[in-house]
């Protein structure tokens, strides 16, 4: 199935968008792709996309409580990041960039250990996450090198094309439009396609990198740029999350496969701001965020599943009550979050401190000391 | 005389290069209708259309890259790298052929444009945000190095920098975007050369030697001094390659001590290299040896400890208490 479907891709009409649930709610068929999931899959996913909205839209007022420097919101992605994370195996890796709460969500992890970045407690990391999600990246584009990197290193530690498909794995790296026009994402494709690694670029197209509409990087839909690079590319109806998660996951079976990589063009929008520090009003018309808002891609999921009788008001209120500790939770954990000594710093820059970093730290402590005593 | 915020006057100096010249123009990410993420270049492309202030492709790269080419087809491209820590996928352009072109062209090519980077740290943001990468640019041979540290200097020294010949990479303190003084927006020309350095406070017991953000700590810490009966004379340098030697062998040959304040990590950055010019030139006039007040030899921490690492008024201070204990 996977090498019959990239040979349809490319029969495929121009710009053509998978889509298999429409923006009022209902089943549509694509000639290609298939929901493989079940109904409570749906169900969960709902969950997981409501969730995310509610601890973005805390975070964000914590930002503007002023107890984070910034958030970066999630607002109207909710069905790219968690459609994409659904399709996720047991050997995949999984490289962000710093828009995936979503993703964080549907894997299990607790976005409060996240805060300290944005807070300012912490360096990037998730103190507890688990070892196939890589750091988040702020320098744009520059992760998806390493995840091609990483699918090389699966390739040599025979994790590809073997019979029995759980074996295998492969990697999903995201980026946005913008860091399309970057170097390391071109060198990118190029280190993929020559060495046929088993990666998925995962491209949410929120259609604009802080104030630049993508037609400031590109004059052709960004995911037939794959194609003069060497492998298949899909658009998918980014707000949709069951079209999100056909596509990723053939895409991964493919790469897992062997078959080398692929470029999945997310087209969404981001509703909220590129970051809290960032005033949309600036460059963008207020119809174009009117005529989005229309295509939610909770809004749409929630109808289907109503109209199908697979949830109700009971149900919606639940997850508004578990959203609500969750926030609640994000609320008071913030605050408490340990206060950082730069103390600490010093012996994390190496392995082993040298000994100009332990007489630095000497002198930072003693000038530290030096208040405490005159206080 | 108006009273400016130095984001204003790099604003009205942007302005009337690009009034003043068309072969200026400004390329960068976000830079036309938001103005730039710190409104460095609010309103100019409504004044001057698309094509003389650019909204670039999300690419550093390129951005110089392109820059160069332009630069070499007579333009003089004024580009924004939005922060400080993403500069670097430039920096083969910068280092590998920005700063080269004149001297393997036999001096038959030049390369007139400018790198703004907003720099340093104090302003709470997330890792990348808030680096002071100047040495590495300081280091190749073929750049001009530049930063402000008040409004005068903002609006003079961009326009003074599009004017040179040479490439030059200015640096703006984005903690002080927000601080007023008076610019003589008016004037036919700058009061000083952009390569000679700033005697921004007179004194006789120390010399602090610093630059942009770290010009008003120190302006600080001299006020502060000054209350304890200390004299301290504070030189802005300005220019960071080249230095003018002249004026800072001059002020610490008439105080006998120095100390260098920088936000950038100790470990071979511009403390080290006054350090040693200091200790060649002035060695026998000298009462101390030369000290360094600097960031630590770390990656820029997590914001909440940045005022322990960003060197302080106290800090300044200590180290000026060491160089008058000996
Ligand atoms: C190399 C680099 N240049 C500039 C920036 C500043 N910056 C942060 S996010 C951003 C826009 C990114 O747009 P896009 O890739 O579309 O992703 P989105 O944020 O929309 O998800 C820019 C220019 C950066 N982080 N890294």
């Amino acid at each position: 199935m996977p090498e019959a479907v990239a040979a349809e891709l490319a029969t495929r009409a121009d710009d053509h968008l998978v889509q298999l649930l429409t923006p009022s709610g209902e089943l549509v068929a694509d000639q290609d792709f298939h929901y493989s999931g079940s109904e409570q899959e749906l169900v969960d996913d709902l969950r997981t996309m409501l969730l995310t909205r509610a601890i973005d839209i805390e975070a964000t007022a914590l930002q503007r409580k002023g107890e984070l420097g910034l958030w970066v919101q999630s607002l109207g992605q909710e069905a790219a990041q968690v459609g994409s994370a659904r399709a996720f195996g047991r050997h995949d890796l999984i490289v962000p960039s710093y828009r995936e709460l979503g993703v964080y969500l549907a894997l299990g992890l607790d976005p409060l250990e996240f805060l300290g970045t944005f807070r300012g407690t912490a360096m990037v990391d998730w103190p507890t996450g688990p070892a196939n999600l890589h750091l988040p990246s702020f320098v744009i584009g520059t992760q998806t090198l390493h995840a091609v990197g990483m699918a090389m290193a699966l390739q040599r530690d025979g994790r590809v094309g073997n019979p029995e498909p759980a074996d295998n794995g492969a990697v999903v790296v995201y980026f946005g439009d913008g860091a399309t026009s970057q170097g390391d994402v071109n060198e990118a494709f190029v280190f993929a396609a020559a060495a046929q690694a088993p990666v998925v670029f995962f491209c949410q197209n929120n259609q604009w990198a802080i104030s630049e509409p993508t037609t400031v990087q590109t004059p052709i839909p960004l995911y037939r740029r794959a194609a003069g690079f060497g492998f298949p590319g899909v658009r998918v109806d980014g707000n949709d999350v069951l079209a999100v998660r056909a596509v990723t996951e053939w895409a991964l079976a493919r790469a897992r496969s062997g078959a080398g990589p692929v470029l999945i063009e997310a087209f969404t929008y981001r509703i909220g701001a590129h970051t809290t520090s960032d005033d949309p009003t600036k460059y963008r018309d207020a119809a174009e965020v009117d005529e989005w808002k229309a295509k939610d891609p909770i809004d749409r999921l929630r109808t289907y599943l109503l109209a199908r009788g697979l949830i109700d008001d009971a149900w919606l209120d639940g997850v508004a009550a578990e959203a609500s500790i969750a926030a609640e939770r994000l609320r008071t954990g913030c605050v408490q979050l340990v206060e950082p000594d730069l103390a600490d710093s010093f012996d994390l820059v190496y392995t082993d401190t040298p000994e100009h970093l332990q007489r630095q730290r000497q002198e930072f402590q003693a000038y530290e000391a030096s208040f405490e005593v005159n206080a | 005389m108006s009273t400016l915020t130095m984001a204003k006057a790099l604003n009205a100096g942007l302005r009337r290069a690009l009034a003043g010249d068309p072969k200026v123009l400004l390329a960068g990410e976000d830079i036309g209708r938001l103005g730039g993420v710190f409104r460095i270049t609010e309103g100019l492309q409504a004044e001057f259309g698309p094509t003389r202030v650019v909204d670039t492709p999300l690419a550093e790269a390129g951005i110089v890259g392109t820059a160069v080419g332009m630069a070499l087809r007579g333009y003089k491209p004024v580009v924004e790298i939005q922060f400080d820590g993403f500069v670097y996928p430039a920096f083969d352009q910068i280092v590998s052929q920005v700063s080269r072109l004149h001297f393997r062209s036999h001096g038959r090519l030049s390369v007139p444009m400018v790198v703004r980077i907003p720099y340093g740290g104090g302003i709470g943001a997330i890792e990348h945000h808030s680096e002071s990468p100047e040495a590495y640019f300081a280091h190749t041979p073929g750049l001009k190095v530049v930063t402000c540290a008040n409004p005068s200097d903002a609006y003079w020294m961009i326009q003074q920098a599009i004017a040179d010949p040479d490439p030059v990479i200015f640096f703006e303190p984005k903690r002080r975007y927000h601080d007023k003084g008076e610019v003589d927006l008016d004037a036919s020309a700058a009061p000083d050369s952009l390569y000679q350095a700033r005697i921004a406070r007179h004194g006789t017991d120390a010399t602090l030697l610093t630059y942009g953000p770290m010009v008003r700590t120190c302006l600080d810490a001299a006020a502060a001094a000054e209350a304890e009966g200390r004299s301290l004379e504070v030189i802005d340098l300005r220019s960071l390659s080249p230095i003018d030697d002249a004026t800072v062998f001059a002020s610490v040959r008439r105080t006998g001590r120095a100390v260098v304040v920088h936000e950038a990590v100790r470990t071979l950055g511009m403390g080290a290299e006054l350090a040693a010019r200091i200790q060649a030139e002035c060695f026998y006039e000298l009462q101390a040896p030369v000290l360094r007040v600097t960031g630590y030899d770390l990656p820029y921490p997590p914001s909440r400890t940045e005022h322990s690492y960003l060197p302080d008024l106290d800090r300044v201070l200590d180290a000026v208490d060491q160089s008058l204990a000996h």
